[in-house]
């Protein structure tokens, strides 16, 4: 139960404690590892984007001065039916290649330019099938088909279909509650292919040593992920892996799979030594997890003040190469803020000849809430609402049930709404050609299992160890935590992000679950300590257990028992941990449910040239409810950076493809991320609704702000220029084209 | 393949080993494009030839009437001469967009031009003022206009073992001034989708004189456009529409991943205007 008590460090914006190694450039990310007598590794990809590989000799490369390995996917074990079968495909394409870039062999050499050489020599022979690049060509009554055995999940036998699953959400009575509605809108929507574009490119060095067993550096979301996964694909119990994280370099949800550690393992096990491979952001960008494209149909009924009746949602979502689009997250995010009666959400996984997708940020939910934030938008204008009123109208509210089932408990919709209306950005002066868009958005937020364990030291300061890599500054929460709970420095706290042997089980670090989960786990660790303390200072003063309280990092008696010792310390107990039963440490695991979820209102300005098409951001206003700020620092940077990734999904990222299916613009020059210098302050206001499950009150906060952006930009430039984008993205060529459109009518 | 690093101290040398080593030989300025080339497989030069040792291609002179820039000059130190900011203010725009901070303590204005990409930013900015390139080869010594210069996608006048030493410059008469836009969807780091240089010069009335437009992005190479419809007549908007006329119809832009035929065209048209608009009111400014 959140209590509500005055902290001392919880809120506070101490320096990060990983802070000054980032700073000074000496922190260790993925591609900085080394081991002596290591070799690199480099993957030959594929020139097609679908095709059957006929034949694959190697032999020339093998045959290399300095070539110490070559592997293909008949290196690697056949899965058992419901294994990695996919995972271990994508890695090495076994029968086929699925996407351009997909990887097909691999080779380990004394240096990198040796590698690369040597893939020059391997010989491939294909035969080039069609490429699959869109929902209507995977769609098709006569698409090629990736994979004929597929059928599809959640439906009755299709036959050989693109379609990898459907799922489907009900309530009510849709179809006939629209006949009862002043107005029903029906709109379509679409979001292209984007990727994560976390700044370092994945690498790992793997060692397999002499009896198999496998150890990993890399750099990643979830080292007990690369463990399972490695293990997997390579048919290894997971106790014989073990993963070492690195620091990150941003990942987004994009490192929670694995693409090179099991090759490098690999072919560290066929040349018996460590072997290194670091992708260039050529590769990251062809074969790693890029997010799902989407369309989205959309119908919505409204009475004429504005209350939602119904409402009916067909999303498709491209899986790339390999099932596993969040269709379903989408599917249950998009009704999910608005009360609504009468509902049904319809969702179809579908594989095409791109890089298998993989999460990004609150996945499914941006493209979903594009379309459902950019139809409110429509409807407010329509009905000549305020468009914060329009949601406020239909928010949901603790005990609302959600489409998929569960109710709401304590959220915070409409103070993120309520705080977004009373902010001066929502009613400054606009100028020409300029215009504003809200809209807002939901996250389910996770929690999953986590283990943590404090070590005190004998002078009174303590060493916090977890398993979750520190992507957006989670050691810092951690300490606060700890700190807060034992009543010392929040200096004095070593928070250490752990290897897989050292560390017990813990989740990724995604799902928005770190502080939440386990900084809970970290919590009861810490009270672990306390009651330790407590029977510590009990045997000193020796009165029982009941008589002594802890409070502000001192163990004291119980007021009205009595007692009359001096308080003491932890730092005076943790002293006498010799002569009081011995080390002092705590331990705790939990499975945490209850991750409060996740609600953001977004106001955008946007200024449109009307000459050009070109939208400039001008303010940028991300509200929140986080429950409780651990460190606000670190909160505002969760939204301030979904924020921008948002708008960069909004306004120039895409994959463009050529006709053949190879991505041509697979760099940061060509895939247009926004820069520093295209983006105003984004400006952030942390609203606090404390989750009623959590002892701080914590709420997950790094993927919620992703959500609203895309509908916020397209709201904005229709309010600047008249013409909505229902089609992501806005680039400067495409609304130069809706305008001239919408001119000419 | 044996890679190998020469740094001549002479043109001579410099000439004397690209004639040497034919196709195997790139002269490296900066190498912002070099490299990057390079690295992304698309040329593997056995032999560097780096010319920022040769005195001449790295050197600024803002004569008389003249000025002329060393080839292998960084453009982050020609925008800290003030002078030259002065003089040729679009020039120096056009230098500007050139990448990043530290992309332009490398970059030059002579690589720049012999990478030969159609939308590199300063070939339309040169070539509104009529800047001449000054090469000189195993024959010799010769001068080409910007223009002929540039021949096509990648190509230059450049022969077998020639080198640019520098571009010359006349400083630029009274009530006359440059200007250069180009478009980007962002702000940084990123190619032109189309660029336009603009050159004006005024009569005392305030009409004008002379009115010069190129264009760069939209063509295999920088285009002019003829703007004589502007000469004896105030440059109002009506002067402007036709000038931004006259660029769209001269681009022959292609069809690519940066933007369409028809967008490019219609923002050639955009720019044109705005820059010409920008390099009029900097001339009046001059009188
Ligand atoms: C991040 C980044 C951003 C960039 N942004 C832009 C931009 O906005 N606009 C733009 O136009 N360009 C841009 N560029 C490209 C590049 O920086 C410029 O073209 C720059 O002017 C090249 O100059 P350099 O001295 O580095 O040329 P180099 O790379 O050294 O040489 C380029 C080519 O010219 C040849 N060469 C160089 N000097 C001579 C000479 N004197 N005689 C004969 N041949 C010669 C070389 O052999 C090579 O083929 C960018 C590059 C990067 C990496």
């Amino acid at each position: 139960m959140a209590e509500d008590r005055k902290y001392r460090w919880v809120g506070t914006r101490p320096i990060r404690h990983d802070g000054v190694d980032k700073v000074t450039g000496r922190a260790n990310y993925g591609a900085d590892f080394a081991l002596p007598g290591m070799l690199w590794g480099k993957i030959l990809r594929s020139p097609h984007a679908h095709a059957r590989i006929l034949r694959i000799d190697t032999s020339r490369a093998e045959a290399m001065e300095g070539v110490k390995a070559v592997a293909t996917a008949a290196d690697l074990p056949e899965q058992r039916p419901g294994g990695a079968t996919d995972l271990s495909n994508n890695i090495l394409a076994r029968d086929k290649v699925l996407y351009h870039g997909h990887a097909v062999a691999a080779v380990a050499a004394i240096t990198a330019e040796i590698a690369a050489q040597a893939l020059d020599e391997i010989e491939i022979e294909y035969e080039a099938l069609a490429p699959v690049l869109s929902l209507d060509a995977a769609l098709a009554d006569d698409a090629p088909i990736l994979d004929t055995a597929r059928r599809a999940r959640g439906m009755d036998d299709t036959g050989p279909t693109n379609i990898a699953a459907r799922v489907d959400f009900s309530r009510g009575e849709p179809d006939q509650a629209f006949a009862s509605c002043d107005v029903v809108l029906e709109r379509s929507y679409e979001t292209q292919t984007v990727h994560q574009g976390y700044i370092e490119p994945h690498a790992c060095v793997a060692d397999t040593k002499a009896d198999g067993l496998v150890e990993i550096w890399c750099s990643t979301q979830g080292t007990f992920t690369v463990r399972s996964l490695t293990a997997d694909v390579l048919g290894l119990d997971k106790s014989r892996v073990k993963v070492t994280p690195s620091e990150i370099g941003g990942g987004f949800g994009g490192k929670t799979t694995v693409y090179l550690e099991p090759v490098a393992a690999l072919l560290s096990r066929q040349s018996g030594r460590p072997v290194k491979m670091v992708m260039s952001r050529d590769e990251v960008f062809r074969a790693t997890g890029p997010a799902a494209a989407s369309r989205i149909e959309l119908k919505v009924g409204a009475t004429q003040q504005g209350q939602l009746v119904a409402a009916t949602a067909r999303l498709w979502m491209e899986a790339g190469a390999f099932p596993g689009s969040p269709v379903q997250a989408a599917a249950m995010t998009i009704l999910a803020p608005y009360k609504l009666d009468h509902l049904f959400i319809e969702g179809f996984d579908v594989v095409v000849t791109k890089p298998k997708v993989a999460a990004y940020r609150a996945p499914g939910a941006p493209q979903a809430a594009f379309a459902m934030e950019s139809l409110l938008d429509e409807l407010a204008q329509q009905l000549k609402i305020d468009p914060i009123d329009l949601r406020l109208a239909n928010a949901v509210a603790a005990g609302d049930q959600l489409p998929y089932g569960p109710r709401y408990k304590t959220i915070g919709m409409k103070e993120t709404l309520e705080a977004a209306r009373d902010h001066p950005h929502y009613s400054a002066p606009l100028g020409e050609n300029q215009g504003r868009g809200i809209a807002l958005g939901f996250w389910f937020n996770n929690g999953l299992n986590s283990s943590a364990e404090v070590y005190l030291t004998e002078d009174g300061t303590a060493v916090v160890v977890t398993g979750n890599p520190d992507i957006g500054g989670s050691r810092a929460s951690m300490a606060i935590l700890c700190a807060e709970e034992l009543g010392i420095d929040v200096m004095k706290v070593r928070p250490i992000v752990a290897d897989t042997e050292t560390a017990g089980y813990t989740d990724v670090t995604g799902g928005s679950r770190v502080t939440f989960a386990t900084g809970w786990a970290v919590v009861n660790a810490c009270r672990v300590i306390i009651e330790d303390l407590r029977r510590r200072a009990a045997q000193i003063w020796e009165c029982d257990l009941e008589q002594v309280a802890f409070d502000d990092g001192r163990c004291l008696p119980v007021e009205g028992s009595g007692l009359s010792h001096d308080p003491l310390s932890v730092a005076e107990i943790a002293r006498k941990m010799g002569s009081t039963g011995g080390p002092i440490n705590g331990q705790a695991q939990l499975s945490a449910r209850g991750a409060g979820p996740g609600f953001a209102t977004h106001l955008c300005d946007v200024e449109v040239d009307p000459e050009t098409g070109h939208v400039d951001v001008i303010r940028y206003t991300a509200i929140q409810d986080a429950g409780r700020a651990i460190h606000p620092a670190y909160v505002e940077g969760q939204m301030q950076g979904g924020a921008v990734q948002g708008i960069g999904w909004a306004l120039n990222e895409e994959y463009l493809f050529d006709d053949e299916g190879r991505m041509e613009n697979a760099s940061f020059l060509d895939y247009r991320m926004p820069v520093a210098s295209d983006l105003p302050m984004i400006d952030t206001v942390i609203v606090e609704v404390p989750n009623p499950i959590h002892p701080y009150g914590v709420r997950g906060v790094g993927e919620t702000p992703i959500v609203p952006p895309l509908a916020a930009v397209a709201n904005a430039v229709k309010h600047a220029s008249g013409v909505r984008m229902q089609s992501l993205p806005i680039s400067p060529p495409r609304l130069l084209a809706a305008l001239q459109e919408q001119a000419a009518e | 393949m044996q890679r190998s690093f020469e740094r001549p101290q002479t043109l001579e040398q410099a000439i004397g080993l690209l004639e040497k080593h034919g196709d195997a030989a790139r002269p490296l300025a900066g190498g912002t494009d070099l490299l990057v080339q390079m690295r992304a497989g698309l040329l593997r030069p056995a032999v560097l030839v780096d010319l920022k040792g040769i005195e001449e291609l790295m050197s600024l002179e803002l004569g008389a009437d003249e000025v002329v820039i060393g080839a292998a000059h960084s453009t982050a130190s020609l925008r800290e001469n003030a002078d030259l900011v002065a003089l040729f203010p679009g020039l120096l725009e056009a230098a500007e967009l050139i990448g990043s901070e530290q992309i332009q303590g490398r970059a030059s204005l002579g690589g720049n031009l012999c990478n030969g990409s159609p939308a590199a930013d300063t070939g339309p900015a040169l070539a509104v003022v009529q800047a001449v390139c000054e090469i000189a080869g195993p024959n010799g010594r010769r001068t080409l206009p910007v223009a002929e210069f540039l021949t096509g996608p990648g190509a230059t006048a450049l022969g077998v073992g020639e080198i640019l030493v520098s571009l010359r410059i006349s400083r630029p008469p009274a009530r006359a001034a440059d200007a250069y836009l180009r478009f980007i969807p962002r702000t940084e780091m990123d190619i032109a989708v189309v660029g336009a240089g603009a050159w004006v010069r005024l009569e005392a009335d305030g009409s004008c004189a002379e009115a010069r437009l190129s264009l760069g992005a939209v063509g295999p190479t920088v285009l002019p456009v003829a703007l004589d419809a502007l000469v004896g007549g105030p440059i109002d908007d009506a002067a402007l529409a036709t000038a931004g006329e006259a660029a769209s119809a001269a681009a022959r832009p292609i069809d690519d991943k940066r933007g369409t035929i028809a967008y490019r065209r219609q923002v050639s048209g955009v720019l044109a205007r705005r820059a010409l608009r920008i390099a009029a009111d900097r001339a009046a400014q001059r009188s």
